[in-house]
């Protein structure tokens, strides 16, 4: 790779033991993918949680941290493994806690700012077109290229850290022109209804297109989406086809027509969204129980609407008690609901509302140990794709049935 | 009976070189989504090597699944026992690089022949990052 002066001082470790081992790390992964030169980021998303990192992640930050790194560039992190708040009343472990307790510590003196959020985009640093950035969870990558127009890589934990402590990447994939445009056409003949139904279309979508390195495109959609539409539809197609940026015709910045989305070369696959393939989406998950142990509202984090809505349907009624009715958001979507009377509605309902975390997060292998857990029905694919892996039979439904099954504490269908 | 030398080709990858035993198959590989990562074994249902341990094997899959967990995970897996020895993709991601950079994990993709169809489960091979290639070392007893 072609470097500055620059990155050959950091190299040459003239910015700290810590900048040298990041940009070393950089340079590796840039050469593997070809990259020419770096190129510089306003911000880094940075995942770090015990659950994935353990305690050789912890040891890795720690040792960054006292090697006296600090990052150069506005740096979040990403949902962690607990909520400090409320990690007793789900019977976590105190080890866990205790870990992630270092971790906060440790990010805190590289200078991250630990808001805890997997939603960084909608409550934190909203990205702007045509930025470079550096961000892990693909969430909220997917969010930043596809709906902002913003230009980042899946830029895991030890990478994002990294661009964090250098203020750049090495520029490759999602940084270049030529990897956005559009090489799957998909026709979408089956209108999304509710905000799950958006979800069910990643769904779709992502287990059809399963490559970090293709680019769909979507048209024949009638309805506006909302943000949070945006949201499920990009976390499900980042879950199920690991991608990294989608377009919409007339509603994505890089597709106002399908000519701009595709930059003139025509798309090498088309699929068809048939009628009634989004219900299909919720059936491929057969109800394997009427009596499921948890409804989840959770991957993303909750917003603020969402959280209103899930407060609306439940004011005033009961989760059933055989039935664990769990929400995650972040601290600040967690202090406003609060002000405005959600977080209440759902705890008087007998739902749980946690912070800084999510499901999937939560050590699940250890939780469905515990309390004996098996059956999670989710109004989020990616959750339910997750959580598979976990040993939980996952049950995808649209939100209104994951409502219902919560009040009735039996599973429609 | 003379083995011809099987070798694969592809461009320089990350990490030592490395010898082992082949795990292959045609699925995308995730350690959040498809591990029990406790123990390295295969717990994810569907997965074509479910109910196997990738515990010092060679892995060789088709690309990259699911999120961001693995950039991590590796080089725990590592410090505890029970990471591979080495990957190889079809195509590999930016996630799956990272994690095999920190973990000290080799890992080459974009080898010709497909890796998939020439490398069969049970073979001994060689993984040479530096040189961009894979020799397959000793078949695995035909079936």
């Amino acid at each position: 790779m072609r470097l500055t002066p620059e990155e050959e001082a950091m190299l040459a470790g003239r910015y700290g033991e810590a900048v040298r081992r990041a940009l070393a790390f950089q340079l590796a992964v840039g050469e593997f993918f070809g990259a020419e030169d770096f190129v510089p980021v306003t911000s880094a998303h940075l995942m770090a949680e015990i659950e994935s990192m353990g305690e050789a992640g912890l040891a890795f930050v720690e040792e960054m941290a006292d090697l006296g790194g600090q990052v150069r560039i506005p740096t979040t992190c990403n949902s962690r493994s607990v909520d400090p708040y409320r990690w007793t009343a789900l019977g976590q472990d105190e080890r866990q806690v205790a870990l992630e307790d270092r971790l906060t510590r440790a990010l805190q003196r590289l200078g991250v700012l630990t808001v805890d959020t997997c939603i960084n985009y909608q409550s934190v640093v909203p990205p702007r077109f045509g930025e470079h950035l550096a961000w892990g969870d693909t969430g909220a990558v997917i969010f930043a290229n596809s709906v902002a127009g913003a230009r980042s890589n899946f830029e895991g934990g030890p990478a994002a850290l990294a661009a964090g402590l250098t203020g750049r990447v090495p520029r490759y994939g999602y940084h270049l022109p030529a990897q956005r445009r559009a090489t799957v056409l998909v026709e979408v003949h089956d209108q999304p209804r509710q905000r799950s139904d958006w979800s069910a279309l990643g769904c779709l979508i992502g287990r059809q297109v399963n490559d970090y390195w293709q680019v769909p495109v979507l048209t024949g959609l009638s309805i506006t989406p909302t943000v949070e539409d945006l949201k499920h539809l990009g976390a499900a197609l980042a879950s199920y086809g690991s991608l990294a940026l989608f377009h919409i015709v007339g509603v994505t910045p890089e597709a106002r027509t399908l000519a701009e989305a595709t930059g003139g070369s025509p798309p090498t696959r088309r699929l068809v969204v048939e009628p009634g393939a989004l219900a299909e989406a919720y059936r491929s998950f057969p109800a394997t129980t009427e009596r499921p142990d948890l409804v989840v509202f959770s991957a993303p984090q909750l917003s603020l609407f969402e959280l209103r809505d899930l407060a609306r349907a439940l004011a005033g009624r009961r989760v059933h008690p055989a039935v664990r009715l769990l929400a995650t958001t972040n601290y600040q979507t967690y202090c406003v609901a609060e002000r405005l009377g959600y977080v209440r509605v759902i705890e008087e309902a007998g739902g749980t509302v946690l912070q800084g975390s999510c499901f999937y997060l939560m050590t699940p292998n250890e939780l469905r140990e515990r309390f004996g857990y098996q059956t999670v029905v989710t109004d989020s694919a990616k959750l339910a794709n997750i959580i598979a892996g976990y040993g939980y039979t996952p049950i995808f439904r649209p939100t209104d049935v994951c409502l219902q099954t919560a009040l009735e504490g039996r599973l429609p269908w | 009976m003379v083995e011809e030398r099987i070798i694969l080709h592809g461009h320089p990858g990350v990490g030592p070189e490395t010898e082992g035993e082949a795990l292959v198959c045609a699925d995308n590989f995730s350690a959040r989504y498809d591990l029990d990562r406790r123990t390295g074994v295969f717990s994810r249902p569907g997965h074509a090597l479910y109910g196997q341990s990738l515990v010092g094997r060679i892995c060789v899959f088709n690309t990259a699944k699911g999120g961001v967990a693995t950039a991590w995970a590796l080089l725990d897996m590592k410090r505890r026992g029970v990471a591979p020895a080495a990957l190889i993709f079809r195509r590999a991601n930016p996630i799956m690089v990272q994690g095999a950079v920190l973990a000290g994990i080799a890992l080459m993709d974009g080898l010709e022949p497909d890796p998939v169809q020439t490398i069969r489960t049970g073979d001994r091979i060689r993984v040479r990052p530096r040189a961009g290639l894979v020799e397959v070392i000793r078949r695995a007893p035909t079936p």
